[in-house]
């Protein structure tokens, strides 16, 4: 490699741009430090301060910089910076915060270390943050498997319990063989575009512009085509779309809840990021991903949602809905290839899913039962009579997942729907409903256990063991999360404002 | 005449904010509960009457009282565009005083977390408000699915038999007829190329250059479809009378009575404007069906028993009129149609919430373990008499159902002969479950059921708390019937600035037959 090379990359090393991920990143050194100065009463304290940072950071963010600082790439191509790139970081940002601060609570539980967790939190964040940005493979593969080895750690972070450490088996032994996949597929590109003899080659075919250039000169490269599906089928892994969901419902249930989230919300994102990303790479060869990406769509939303409809155990349930969320989204990437607001409309429906989401994880991290991986909807009853508050945050997480009006989930729905009617995607318009229509059953199952009173068989015995009162644990800190995460749910169901025009584009 | 449009936001704002005070007010005691609620009924209702009084039928075919609001989602072309035309207004005005009545009364009830029972019908009587306000077609759709969620929780936590049935059933048909018929609104908003949700512009647009004919096909048929589950049309209507049965009476009332009218008014302002060679394809299903609705279900409904069960039926079975109406697609047929959502939203809301003062007398349903209830509640008989023949349509009591069923069959006839044996059919069927119900509850000897019930709780009549809501309805049932013309003139006008309808030849106009 020359020096003329890499003084060039330095010169295009813009250390400024990506300051939110850097600040991630020594927020996150900052918390070890603090554990080792800090006397050991305080350590209470550090997850705050690690929440406090990051709302820091995200307020920042939202009033100065929200339409990104910067825009072109940098540091040799590696990244590339636009408007969907700076949503997906504040989307990120929010999510780790709420993850945070689902740790603080489910962790304090089962009394394992949370300031190793919201370091690791902090790292996945940031990794997730330069995958949504990046524009070369290498960055690509680097930033993934960055996010993916913290997420080994975080998933069988319960080490006493034998389902997270068995999620985590799976998570490591699929996790490692999705990204074999999606290695081979990138290895696959880089043959076909190097190739000197085709036409639009060039030495560096990893980036994602120059691989495009080569595409577009050669759309039906074999090589190229199977390179495609490959990195498809890798992305496929991290959004849980059909037939590569397998993982999500042991995984899911076995996880602690704060990885679970950030797995249904944070993985899935950044899923979505890469996709949106290679859509636009592979639109040359769109005679082979466009019926490749609305088979994988359709089966999604059908199979998400009939394999929910028998699940009891609540993370399975939402694993699943998960997995028909990847399919609505998905048809909103394949809208976006014609529709131009498309890509936005997603983005939306993330960050509504990502509110809604959240707060149905909070009111399960209080519920009363210690045992998280063994919640099941049952547990849930009468919820709305013990505490009123965590009922009407459920019905309202519930509702907006659903894609119920007048919440953002519906707001969500309508938009990926209108675009995937001007894109001409009938046939996925009406799976799309049939998904929407079975998905009732089993979201209606959640809300009738937890408001609407029924018969059930009381053991004398079992009374004995006195099960608790859900949000005991439950401080003004936590309440106010919840109300962000609600009122953030019914506000952008009515009004969407400046978030509306910035869809419109 | 738009210095009142702010009274429109009003009307449907005050009864959300009112749901949300419920919230806080709750441990200033079941009093503070009760103003606070029915304040929230109270004003929008007057405010519908202020409108309905200086509405002026010179400004009819267009829509007064319009204010247009930003609320983001400029992308696909929605706005919150506020107003009310001649078809609007009298539903407006019907869904403010519907909502006083069924407000009014449930406020008195019992019922476990007042407090939460209240916010849940306020929140309904918001979005029905908002859906007959609404020129924005979204924001129609919307609406009406605000009012729609509440009813699914009213009957699963305050519900009576099979309650959990009754609500998943309902929902999931209910989505289904929602998703559909948003689909059908998309397509239209799509195809037409005007980028707006907007009412008005779509029909500007479309009478420019209206959708092809395969477009106008498909995305009538899923408005079809969908409208036709939320309105109950057979043999989707299986959720209705299960639905009603199990609600609470006050959702009943908002539901049966003003918030299924969705359906058939999309029909009457968007689906039929907007897509006149779609009616024309699909003319003889809705009249197929149709007749399904009039006599299949009447037919069950006079095998029915049970005194909730029988209204649920006998209203899916007057859905049919109005599809035939529609069907008939001239001013006299369809303005028929409105007149007798109007006149059917209050009779049927009426009927419900007889049926559960009926209810609090015998603790049954079953008709049979009544019977001689006249004796000892005559005022309370008296009310349910005049309810069940304005049900039936027979001139007197029922003289505003009368005259829209009377401009309905007129409109059939001219549309096709043959269809006045299959309605005249369904009057009788209607005269009989009616007429037998009143003889089974009210009149003969007292069951012994009846009998053991009135050991344990004397019988009273109906007091004043409970005449109130119901001398409401019945008293605007008796002005419609005298006055028609108050409501008829502003409906011909707006309708007949539609081609649709005015294209019909020997189109007579309703108020011709006002006495």
């Amino acid at each position: 490699m020359s020096t003329e090379l890499l003084q060039q990359i330095a010169e295009t090393n813009r250390w400024g741009a990506i300051y939110p991920e850097l600040a991630l990143g020594i927020l996150a050194l900052a918390l070890l430090a603090l554990e080792a100065v800090l006397p050991k009463f305080a350590h209470g304290l550090i997850p705050r301060i690690s929440i406090l940072g990051q709302s820091i950071l995200l307020g920042y963010i939202l009033l100065f910089d929200r339409s990104g600082c910067c825009s072109g790439e940098a540091f040799g191509g590696m990244l590339s910076f636009d408007g969907t790139g700076q949503a997906f970081r504040i989307l990120f940002l929010a999510t780790s915060i709420f993850v945070s601060y689902l740790a603080m609570v489910s962790l304090e539980k089962r009394e394992f270390p949370r300031i190793e967790y919201c370091h690791i939190l902090l790292v996945v964040s940031g990794a997730l943050m330069l995958l949504a940005q990046s524009n070369h493979f290498v960055m690509f593969f680097v930033a993934l498997e960055t996010a993916t080895v913290g997420f080994y750690v975080l998933v069988s972070y319960y080490r006493t319990s034998y389902l997270s450490l068995e999620a985590g088996l799976k998570y490591l032994v699929m996790g490692a063989l999705s990204s074999a996949i999606l290695l081979f597929g990138i290895v696959l590109l880089y043959g076909a575009g190097s190739n000197p003899a085709l036409e639009g080659s060039s030495a560096d075919p990893l980036n994602f512009s120059n691989l495009y250039i080569f595409l577009v000169a050669n759309p039906t490269d074999m090589m190229a085509i199977i390179g495609m599906l490959l990195v498809i089928s890798g992305i496929a892994f991290k959004i849980g779309a059909f037939p590569f969901q397998i993982w999500v419902p042991d995984v899911y249930q076995g996880a602690p809840i704060p990885t679970t989230a950030l797995l249904a919300v944070g993985s899935k994102a950044a899923g979505f990021a890469m996709l949106i990303n290679m859509v636009e790479v592979f639109e040359p060869l769109k005679a082979w991903m466009y019926p490749l990406l609305s088979g994988i769509v359709a089966l999604t939303i059908l199979f998400g949602n009939l394999a929910a409809l028998t699940q009891r155990n609540l993370k399975r349930v939402i694993g699943m809905s998960g997995v028909s969320h990847a399919g609505f989204l998905g048809m909103g990437v394949l809208a976006s290839t014609q529709v131009e607001w498309a890509t936005n409309a997603v983005v939306f429906y993330l960050f509504a899913y990502m509110l809604a989401s959240m707060a149905v994880f909070a009111v399960m991290a209080h519920l009363p039962k210690n045992d998280d991986a063994e919640l099941t909807i049952d547990d849930l009853s009468e919820l709305s009579k013990k505490n009123g508050f965590l009922g009407f945050a459920l019905a309202v997480g519930v509702g907006s997942l659903a894609g119920i009006p007048p919440l953002a989930g519906f707001i969500g729905k309508l938009l990926i729907f209108v675009a995937a009617f001007q894109a001409e995607l009938y046939g996925l318009l009406a799976v799309g409903i049939i998904g929407v229509v079975i998905s009732i059953y089993y979201y209606f199952g959640i809300i009738k256990s937890a408001f609407f009173e029924a018969w059930t068989f009381k053991d004398e015995e079992l009374e004995e063991e006195n099960p608790g009162v859900p949000g005991e644990t439950l401080q003004l800190f936590g309440k106010l999360a919840i109300v962000v995460a609600v009122t953030g749910t019914i506000i952008l169901g009515f009004w969407q404002g400046p978030i509306g025009t910035w869809i419109a584009g | 005449m738009n210095d009142h449009a702010s009274l429109v936001q009003f009307s449907i704002a005050i009864p959300l904010v009112a749901a949300f005070l419920t919230m806080f007010v709750k441990g200033w005691g079941r009093p503070a509960i009760q103003i606070v609620s029915v304040t929230g009924f109270a004003i929008p209702a007057i405010l519908a009457l202020i409108l309905w009084g200086v509405y002026s039928p010179e400004t009819a075919g267009g829509y007064a009282f319009v204010s247009d609001m930003e609320t983001g989602l400029s992308v696909i072309g929605v706005s919150l565009h506020l107003g009310l035309n001649g078809v609007a207004l009298p539903l407006f005005v019907m869904a403010a005083i519907v909502g006083l009545a069924a407000g009014l009364y449930a406020a008195q009830s019992n019922a476990e977390n007042l407090h939460r029972y209240l916010a849940c019908l306020l929140i309904m009587q918001g979005g029905l408000m908002g859906v007959f306000a609404s020129i924005d077609v979204f924001f129609f759709y919307f609406f009406h699915e605000l009012a729609l969620i509440p009813t699914f929780i009213m009957i699963g936590v305050w519900g009576g038999r099979d309650r959990s049935y009754a609500a998943m059933k309902m929902t999931i048909y209910l989505t289904l007829g929602a998703m559909l018929s948003l689909i059908g609104l998309i397509a239209i908003y799509v195809k037409s190329g005007a980028n707006s949700f907007d009412l008005i512009t779509l029909k500007a647009a479309l009478a420019e250059q209206p959708l092809a004919e395969s477009v106008q096909n498909y995305a009538f048929g899923l408005l079809l479809f969908g409208f036709g589950i939320l309105v109950s049309l057979w043999p989707l209507h299986t959720w209705a009378p299960l639905g009603y049965g199990a609600a609470p009476s006050s959702a009943s009332m908002l539901h049966a009575g003003v918030l299924k009218k969705f359906g058939l008014y999309g029909f009457v302002q968007v689906a039929v404007p907007l897509l006149p060679d779609g009616v024309a394809q699909w003319e003889n299903w809705i009249v197929w069906l149709a007749l399904g609705n009039v006599l299949i279900v009447g037919f069950i409904a006079m095998a029915q028993r049970d005194l909730k069960q029988l209204i649920g039926y006998s209203s899916v079975m007057h859905m049919g009129y109005a599809f035939l109406g529609i069907a008939a697609m001239s001013v006299l047929g369809v303005g028929g149609v409105v007149l007798m959502m109007v006149a059917h939203g209050l009779t049927v809301a009426l009927l419900f919430m007889l049926a559960t003062m009926i209810h609090h007398r015998t603790h049954t349903f079953e008709m049979e373990e009544m019977g001689g209830l006249a004796q000892k509640a005559p005022v309370l008989s008296a009310f349910f008499v005049c309810a069940m023949m304005a049900s039936i349509g027979l001139p007197g009591p029922g003289l505003a159902n009368f005259w829209g069923e009377l401009s309905i069959f007129l409109a059939v006839y001219e549309f096709n002969p043959s269809l006045i044996f299959a309605v005249v059919a369904g009057i009788v069927i209607s005269a009989i479950y009616g007429l037998r119900s009143i003889a089974a509850v009210f009149f003969g000897k007292e069951s012994d059921d009846f009998l053991e019930v009135q050991k344990e709780h004397a019988v009273v009549d109906m007091g004043w708390h409970e005449r109130v809501p119901a001398l409401i309805l019945i008293i605007t049932l008796f002005f419609i019937g005298f006055f028609p013309k108050t409501v008829t003139t502003g409906i011909n006008d707006a309708l007949k600035s539609e081609a649709v309808y005015s294209q019909t030849a020997a189109a007579t106009p309703a108020h011709d037959h006002e006495h």
